[in-house]
C-alpha cells in the first residue's frame, strides 16, 4: 500500500510548495484548533475519569459505602458531629435537606438520601453505569449499523431492499416504546437470558446496553448506507475489482475507509443520545436494575424525595446535562473537522 | 402520482401489520405470562381458567388469536383489557387522546415560534457574541433528559416557591379536561408545555440557523436581491421559506412521534394520563390488548405525520411538486 502511494505522489520538482497531508491529519489539526470542542473533550474525559475513580472516592475520601444503608450513622457538618438522618431546617427554600450538600468531600458532599447513603459517591458509581452503557451501546450500534449498511449498499438490489425495509420497520416503532417492550420482555427472565452458550443475568448492564444499541441501528444505518451508495460505483472500487479483489476486501478495505468518517461523526452524538435513553429507561424502572445504580435510577429514587432532598435528583441530572452537552459540542467539532462542506459553510 | 400513493398506502399497511405481529409474538414469548390467569384473577380454579381460555379463544393457535384480537380491535371494537376487567380498550384510548393532544399541540406552538425566533436571531446576529450564546442555550435544551426537566420544573413550581406570587397559580399535578374547566386546563398545562418545548426549541433553532446560512448563499437569493426586493421580503419569502423545509419535515416526524406516545416521559412526570402513560402502563402490566391498541394508534399517527410532511414539503418547495 505504501509503495503504491509513493508512486502516485506528485513529482516533487514540479510542485515544490505542496506537501501532501493525509485527510485524517488535516481533520485532527482542525479539531485541535477548535478550542470549544477541545474544552468539551476535556470535560467529558474528566467526567469519565471521575466515574472510573468512584471506588477510590468512596473508600479513600468519603469513607462511605454508597450501597449500604446508613440510617444510624453520624457525620461531621461544620465541625459538629450530627446524625446522618438529622431533620433539616428548611433554610434552602428548595425543600428541606436533612444532611444537605455540605460541599465537604469527606462528609457527604452532596448530602444523604433517604437511606443515609452518600449521594456524591452514588453519583460517581451511577456515572460508571451510565457512561459504560452509553459508550458500549453507541459502539455496538455503530459497528452493527456500519456492517449492515456496507452489505446493503455493496450488494444492492434485493439484499439492499430487504435490509432497508427491515430497518424501516424497526424505525417505525416509537423509539421508547420499542425499548420498553423489549425491556419488559427481557426483565421477566429472572434466571438469566440465554445468549448462545452464555447466560446474561437480567440485572446485568448488558441488557440495557443491547436494547439501546438495537433501537438506534436504523438511525445510524441510513446515513452510512447513503455514504456507501455514493462511493460504491467510484473508479477506485472498479480498479480494485479489476485487480481481482474479493467482496470482503472491497467492502472493508476499499469502501469502509471512505465511510468511516461519517461513523466517527455519529459516534459522540450517539453516545450522547444513548446516555439520555439509558437515563429515561432507568427512570421508568426498566433500564439499569438494582444493585447497580445509574444516573437515571438515582433521579428516579430522588423523585419521591424531591421536596425533602432535592439534590438526590438534581445532582445526577446536572451530570447528565454536562456529559451530553460536552458530547454534543465535541460531536459538532468533529463534524466540522471531518466534513469539508461544514468548513465551506463557515467560510461562506 | 397515483401509483406512488397506492404503493405508499400498501407499505404503510404492511408496516403496521408487521409491527402488530412482532408485538404479539414478543408478548407470547414472554415467560410467566398467562392471559387467562390475568383475566380470571390470581386464585382461580382450573375450571374457570379453561372456560376463560375458551371464551377468549386463548386455546386456539396463535394466528387465530391474532386474527380474533385484530377483529375485535378494528371491526367489533369491543376489545377488553386483560388487566382491568370490563374495560374497553378503544374508548380508553379515546379518553386518553385529548390529554396528549393538548400537551403536544401547546408545546408545538411554543417550540415552533420560539425556535424560528431563535434561529433567525442567531443567523442574523452572526459574528456577534449572541450567536454562539444562543446556540449554547439551544444545545443545553436538547442535552437535558426530558423527565429531569419536568422534575426540576416540579421542584420549582410545586415546592416552597409555590407559596410565592410567582407560582401560586400552578395547580397540583394532573390533567383537567378542557370541558371540565378551561382555566384549570390551561393553568395545569403551562408548565408541561414549557418543559416539553424546551427540549425541542434548541434543536429546531440550530437546524434552522444552519439552513438559513446555507440558503443565504443560493443563487435565487442573489437574484431576489438583484431585482430590488426589500430585504425583509427577501428574508421572509425567499430565505426563511426555503430554510423551513428541513424544519417542517422534522417537525412532522417529531409531532407524530410525540402524539404516538413519545411524550410518555413528560406525561409520567406531570401525572398527565395520556397515550404515552397508557402505553407504558400497558407494557408494565403486560396487558396485551391495550399494548396492541396503543401501538396501532401510535403507528397510525406516525404514518399520518409522514403524509402531512410530504404535502407540506410540496407546498414549501416548488421543485418537489408533482406535475
Amino acid at each position: 500500500m505504501a509503495t503504491l502511494l509513493e508512486q502516485v505522489e506528485p513529482d516533487a520538482g514540479l510542485q515544490p510548495a505542496i506537501v501532501g497531508r493525509n485527510p485524517w491529519a488535516l481533520a485532527g489539526r482542525r479539531l485541535r484548533r477548535n478550542r470549544i470542542a477541545l474544552a468539551a473533550l476535556g470535560l467529558f474525559l474528566l467526567i469519565v475519569l471521575m466515574s472510573v475513580l468512584a471506588p477510590v472516592y468512596a473508600h479513600q475520601i468519603a469513607h462511605e459505602n454508597p450501597f449500604a444503608p446508613n440510617l444510624n450513622g453520624t457525620t461531621i457538618v461544620n465541625g459538629k458531629v450530627v446524625p446522618v438522618m438529622q431533620q433539616g431546617t428548611g433554610g434552602l427554600h428548595l425543600g428541606e435537606t436533612p444532611i444537605g450538600p455540605t460541599l465537604d468531600p469527606h462528609h457527604y458532599a452532596l448530602g444523604a438520601d433517604d437511606l443515609g447513603r452518600d449521594v456524591a459517591a452514588l453519583l460517581l458509581y451511577g456515572g460508571r453505569s451510565s457512561l459504560q452503557i452509553g459508550i458500549a451501546s453507541a459502539v455496538i450500534c455503530c459497528v452493527v449499523a456500519t456492517i449492515v449498511a456496507l452489505i446493503a449498499g455493496f450488494f444492492g438490489g434485493v439484499v439492499d431492499a430487504v435490509l432497508s425495509r427491515i430497518m424501516d420497520i424497526i424505525w417505525a416503532f416509537p423509539v421508547y416504546l420499542l425499548a420498553i417492550s423489549i425491556a419488559t420482555e427481557l426483565l421477566t427472565h429472572s434466571n438469566g437470558i440465554p445468549v448462545g452458550p452464555f447466560r446474561v443475568g437480567a440485572a446485568s448492564l448488558w441488557v440495557p446496553t443491547f436494547i439501546i444499541a438495537f433501537i438506534y441501528v436504523p438511525y445510524v444505518y441510513r446515513p452510512i448506507r447513503g455514504q456507501v451508495l455514493s462511493v460504491v460505483n467510484k473508479e477506485f472500487v472498479e480498479a480494485a475489482i479489476a485487480q481481482g479483489a474479493s467482496n470482503l476486501r472491497l467492502m472493508f478495505s476499499e469502501i469502509l475507509p471512505n465511510v468511516v468518517s461519517t461513523v466517527i461523526v455519529l459516534l459522540p452524538l450517539m453516545i450522547a443520545t444513548n446516555i439520555l435513553t439509558e437515563s429515561a429507561l432507568s427512570f421508568l424502572g426498566i433500564g439499569v436494575q438494582p444493585p447497580n445504580v445509574s444516573w437515571g435510577t438515582i433521579i428516579s429514587d430522588g423523585e419521591d424525595l424531591l421536596y425533602t432532598r432535592p439534590w438526590v435528583s438534581l445532582a445526577p441530572g446536572i451530570m447528565i446535562v454536562l456529559t451530553v452537552l460536552a458530547l454534543n459540542v465535541l460531536g459538532d467539532g468533529v463534524r466540522d473537522a471531518l466534513d469539508p462542506r461544514a468548513k465551506l459553510r463557515v467560510e461562506g | 402520482m397515483l401509483t406512488f400513493i397506492v404503493r405508499r398506502v400498501l407499505w404503510t399497511v404492511l408496516v403496521m401489520f408487521v409491527i402488530t405481529v412482532i408485538t404479539f409474538i414478543i408478548f407470547f414469548k414472554t415467560p410467566g405470562v398467562d392471559p387467562a390467569r390475568a383475566i380470571a384473577g390470581r386464585n382461580s380454579n382450573p375450571q374457570v381458567l379453561a372456560e376463560i381460555r375458551a371464551q377468549f379463544g386463548l386455546n386456539r393457535p396463535l394466528f387465530v388469536q391474532y386474527a380474533l384480537m385484530m377483529k375485535s380491535l378494528f371491526i367489533s371494537r369491543n376489545l377488553v383489557s386483560y388487566s382491568n376487567q370490563g374495560l374497553l380498550v378503544v374508548p380508553e384510548i379515546g379518553a386518553a387522546a385529548p390529554a396528549t393532544l393538548s400537551l403536544v399541540f401547546g408545546a408545538a406552538v411554543l417550540w415552533v415560534i420560539l425556535a424560528i425566533a431563535m434561529g433567525l436571531a442567531a443567523a442574523l446576529l452572526r459574528g456577534t457574541v449572541l450567536d454562539p450564546l444562543l446556540m449554547i442555550i439551544a444545545l443545553i435544551g436538547f442535552s437535558t433528559p426530558p423527565f429531569w426537566a419536568g422534575t426540576v420544573a416540579n421542584l420549582i413550581s410545586q415546592s416552597s416557591l409555590h407559596n410565592t406570587f410567582l407560582f401560586s397559580w400552578v395547580p397540583p399535578l394532573g390533567y383537567t379536561s378542557f370541558a371540565q374547566s378551561p382555566t384549570l386546563w390551561f393553568k395545569g398545562l403551562v408548565i408541561p408545555w414549557i418543559t416539553l418545548s424546551f427540549l425541542y426549541i434548541g434543536f429546531y433553532a440550530r437546524v434552522l440557523r444552519a439552513n438559513l446560512l446555507e440558503i443565504q448563499n443560493e443563487d435565487f437569493v442573489r437574484t431576489a436581491r438583484a431585482k430590488g426586493l426589500r430585504e425583509r421580503r427577501v428574508l421572509l419569502r425567499h430565505v426563511l421559506r426555503n430554510s423551513m423545509i428541513t424544519f417542517v419535515s422534522l417537525f412532522g416526524l417529531d409531532f407524530g412521534a410525540l402524539v404516538a406516545g413519545g411524550a410518555l416521559l413528560t406525561e409520567v412526570v406531570f401525572g398527565i394520563h395520556g397515550i404515552g402513560f397508557l402505553t407504558y402502563q400497558a407494557f408494565t402490566n403486560l396487558d396485551l390488548p391495550t399494548i396492541m391498541a396503543t401501538v396501532v394508534f401510535g403507528a397510525f399517527f406516525i404514518v399520518l405525520a409522514n403524509a402531512v410532511v410530504d404535502v407540506a414539503y410540496a407546498w414549501l418547495d416548488p421543485r418537489v411538486r408533482p406535475t
